[in-house]
């Protein structure tokens, strides 16, 4: 992108475009014969990661917004429409969730890869500014995009970031309800959030290109930090550049699919599966994991004005890095204190990340003050400091030099791979110990839905759905399913007939008629399940005071922490099962008798596993109260389990499908990846 | 491929087992590719609740008296439903098939035994809009777009509609009630 091109069209048409416009000239000079330096390493390959999943997020995102329907009262359904009823729907939507969060983790490891390297020192300023502003603008656009679904956490976390904005003195009403269009968070703030979010990566992709253009200007940094003298010190780009960054986009794309296809809940939370409730607010609100160290540092200050300065300081200060760190030496490699305190800050953000997951009390607010100042310290004494008394260690002469020097490459990775390990272990130690004081969790089934292989079991779903029309069906509405679900492949699997038959024991109110009359038919395949009362005011009335929840999704909206190390082996085992557990724990957890000192109030149950243990549903289920024509024990505990299977299958009717697609996908994608990586190899043994 | 694989590595040449691993990873590549972009096509089609909405529809044909008409909606789409009058019933059936652009019988396009019930998808085959009834020349149809005009068959006589008005798959299920799709 800068600079005559050294391109030379031989086919005449590509000659005759190229006096007109020289788009081939620009492609070759900017892509292919490119100098790179030849000593870069694997982190090198996230700048193309991260345009990969620019490029994955804006067309899953168009898809999907063909789709959605930004309206408060539809937003909810319309997304939970496209998961269940678009095809591939569910794959377009678990791409673009998941993608937002590969998205940010791409971006802190290209983030840690300039801390560490010094790629934002000078003639690289700009370019690190422009990276700097890319990734305000990619924060922005993934609270936005949270807010879509309009679950409770969208709903909350739009309230409560927009209220940042309240902090600022004199003007700072005046600009939330800017930002709202109302009152409150609303329909004007769904609205405009949506045309945003839309809006705003074609924004990103527009810097990325003027970061690009910044890049090629200056030429490419390398774990050396020493520049390119003569033609030994540089490759071209094509083919060994984009050979590498192939082969890494198509490892990222594995451990993205592990999320997308197995792990699709593991980085949300539980509460967005609750459409958003004005009148009540979530437990826990918490932010997006890329947001926690920031959220950590807002909370640590007792000041609401400070507190907002701080968080957005904690990013404007990268802005001024370049000038912050004034040493000559580039790469930390050869700054054997940056290094040391380069480590201590990755661990400061992890740090201050599990503080801004954990409520803010006691000993998480004192570590969180801790935090933020070794934050603040490092970027502002630290790095200063260092940069005038550090002795740093003598630098290769050239990148060929280094290239040659290679033992050392693999001292350094292993010693960085060891204090992630001790980092690891420390943390796994200090949590343990936090995870024994939690409350006990319900215990875990064997569920026949878990795992890789995971399939639901036909006649359990049945049987489960037996026990939803018996007894859950005259208080819980099950409003986004239809009985045409019930014969579609992957779920119960009634025969086309049952479900027709099942369809039309239902009254379903229709009309106007000609008359202009509303009347009652029965129901046909193509309806909604009936929902027990026509509104949530009757449901209140007729029970207590509590309206029992829509059950569609309660399998996925309700959790419950498993404690750190759990956390990371969940990730490996596909753990996700929580939903089910606790419905199944719920359903056996009633004691007559509340223990000793429990004050259980008029009209309600006591429950071992409800949040707060006193319930207004009365045990809704006992031995034998429902018969089962296949001979399975007549028991509670079987009951529990059936229709918790049931109620997963409602929650997540394309399980199967996306297990059997994750199979495949894998498979393929490490297939690609090893022939990816013998190609490149293949190459690069010309290079070295 | 493998037979390519077993080929090359036969002929022990250096470049060429090279340039098969090439050609192995970009066909794997490209395979992969094509198949990315089949769940981004395929979301445009109708979704399955679409589907599920475009069941079969009854209609009752009482309120309809003889030389009337009512238009109803299937799949998003008008259904024209005339009850015709003998005169009608009499011009569709005599009309010589050497007269018509998209020769058919009016006893093709109507039941046997209700024959005085026309049913016909109201979407002029030109490009779209809907006829008006009892207009036109033919005692038929006429579309105010581009000036096509049917018969009381629904059978395309002047005009640039290439086609007859399409017979949506109907049957009766009594004598005055009819299922459509």
């Amino acid at each position: 992108m800068s600079g005559p091109s050294t391109y030379q069209p031989q086919n005449p048409v590509m000659k005759w475009l190229e006096a007109r416009l020289p788009i081939a000239g620009l492609v070759h000079s900017s892509f292919i014969a490119y100098p790179t330096p030849r000593n870069l390493n694997y982190w090198w390959t996230f700048g193309a990661i991260l345009s990969m999943m620019l490029a994955v997020q804006i067309v899953t995102g168009i898809v999907l917004a063909m789709h959605y329907t930004p309206e408060t009262t539809l937003a909810f359904d319309s997304v939970e429409r496209i998961v269940r009823d678009v095809n591939y729907g569910w794959l377009l939507r678990n791409m673009h969730a998941a993608g937002a969060s590969m998205f940010f983790i791409a971006v802190y490891v290209h983030m840690l890869r300039g801390l560490y390297y010094g790629s934002y020192k000078a003639p690289r300023e700009v370019l690190w500014i422009l990276g700097v502003i890319i990734y305000l603008l990619m924060m922005a656009t993934g609270f936005m995009g949270y807010v879509l679904p309009w679950g409770q956490m969208s709903f909350w976390g739009a309230t409560v970031i927009t209220n940042l904005f309240s902090a600022f003195p004199y003007v700072g009403d005046s600009i939330v309800t800017l930002l709202w269009g109302g009152y409150s968070v609303g329909n004007p703030t769904l609205n405009r959030f949506f045309s945003l979010h839309y809006l705003l990566p074609f924004v990103i992709a527009g810097v990325v290109v003027l970061h690009v253009w910044a890049l090629h200007v200056t030429g490419q940094n390398n774990p050396a930090g020493v520049e390119p003298k003569t033609e030994k010190d540089t490759v071209p780009f094509t083919p060994y550049a984009t050979l590498k960054d192939v082969f890494g986009m198509s490892c990222f794309l594995v451990f993205y699919s592990w999320f997308i296809f197995y792990m699709p809940n593991y980085l949300g939370d539980a509460d967005n599966y609750i459409p958003a409730n004005p009148g009540v607010t979530p437990a826990h609100i918490v932010p997006e994991w890329y947001y926690l160290p920031f959220y950590a540092i807002l909370r640590s200050i007792p000041n609401k004005l400070l507190g907002v300065v701080a968080m957005f300081g904690a990013i404007l200060v990268l802005l001024f890095l370049p000038w912050l760190d004034s040493c000559k030496v580039r790469s930390s490699r050869y700054r054997p204190l940056a290094k040391k305190f380069f480590w201590g800050f990755v661990a400061t953000c992890l740090l201050l990340g599990w503080l801004g997951a954990k409520p803010a009390e006691g000993i998480y607010t004192v570590l969180g003050r801790v935090f933020t100042f070794c934050y603040f310290a490092y970027f502002l004494i630290v790095l200063p400091v260092l940069s005038r008394v550090e002795k740093t260690l003598p630098l290769p002469n050239s990148i060929a030099d280094d290239v040659l020097a290679k033992g050392k490459v693999g001292k350094a990775v292993a010693a960085s791979i060891a204090v992630l390990f001790a980092f690891g272990v420390t943390l796994g130690g200090g949590s343990t110990a936090k995870a024994a004081e939690h409350e006990e969790s319900p215990p875990s089934q064997d569920w026949t839905f878990a795992g890789p292989f995971g399939k639901y079991d036909r006649a359990q779903l049945q049987r489960g759905f037996k026990i939803y029309k018996e007894v859950c069906s005259n208080c819980h509405s099950l409003k986004l399913l239809q009985y045409r679900n019930l014969a579609e492949p992957g779920g119960p699997e009634f025969t086309l007939d049952q479900a027709k038959a099942i369809a039309a024991e239902a009254q379903i109110k229709d009309g106007p008629n000609d008359a202009g009359d509303m009347f009652e038919r029965p129901g046909r395949i193509a309806d909604t399940f009936k929902s027990p009362f026509p509104n949530e005011q009757a449901a209140r009335a007729a029970n207590g005071g509590a309206a029992p929840p829509d059950m569609s999704l309660l399998a996925k909206a309700r959790s419950y922490p498993r404690g750190f190390p759990q956390f990371i082996f969940d990730l490996f085992t596909q753990f996700q099962e929580q939903g089910p557990n606790y419905i199944d724990a719920l359903l056996q957890g009633y004691q007559d008798t509340p223990p000793e000192g429990f004050n259980l109030p008029d009209g309600s149950f006591y429950n071992k596993w409800y949040p707060g243990h006193s319930i207004k549903m009365p045990p809704p289920l006992q031995d034998g109260m429902v018969t089962y024509d296949d001979g399975t024990p007549q028991t509670l505990p079987q009951y529990a389990k059936d229709v918790a299977s049931f109620l997963m299958w409602a929650a997540e009717p394309h399980l199967e499908a996306r297990k059997r697609l994750g199979l495949q996908v894998m498979i393929f994608l490490i297939i690609l990846s090893g022939l990816l990586y013998f190609t490149k190899r293949k190459v690069w043994a010309n290079a070295h | 491929m493998k037979g390519l694989g077993i080929v090359t590595t036969q002929s022990s040449a250096e470049p060429t087992r090279r340039d098969f691993l090439y050609i192995a990873t970009g066909a794997v590549a490209a395979v992969g590719a094509a198949a990315a972009v089949w769940p981004f096509v395929s979301q445009m089609n109708p979704d399955a609740s679409t589907i599920a909405a475009g069941a079969p529809i009854e209609v009752d044909l009482t309120p309809i008296a003889q030389g009337q008409d009512i238009k109803v909606f299937w799949r998003g789409k008008p259904i024209y439903i005339m009850n015709r009058t003998p005169k009608q019933v009499e011009e569709a059936v005599k009309t010589p098939l050497s007269d018509l652009k998209d020769p058919e019988t009016d006893q093709a396009r109507t039941k046997a035994g209700h024959e005085n019930w026309l049913v016909v998808t109201g979407i002029c085959t030109h490009l779209g809009c809907i006829p008006i009834a009892h207009e036109g020349n033919y005692d038929g149809f006429f579309c105010p777009c581009h000036g096509s005009q049917y018969d009381s068959s629904g059978r395309i006589r002047q005009g640039p509609a290439p086609l007859n008005l399409p017979v949506p798959p109907y049957q009766f299920v009594s004598d005055s009630k009819i299922q459509i799709g």
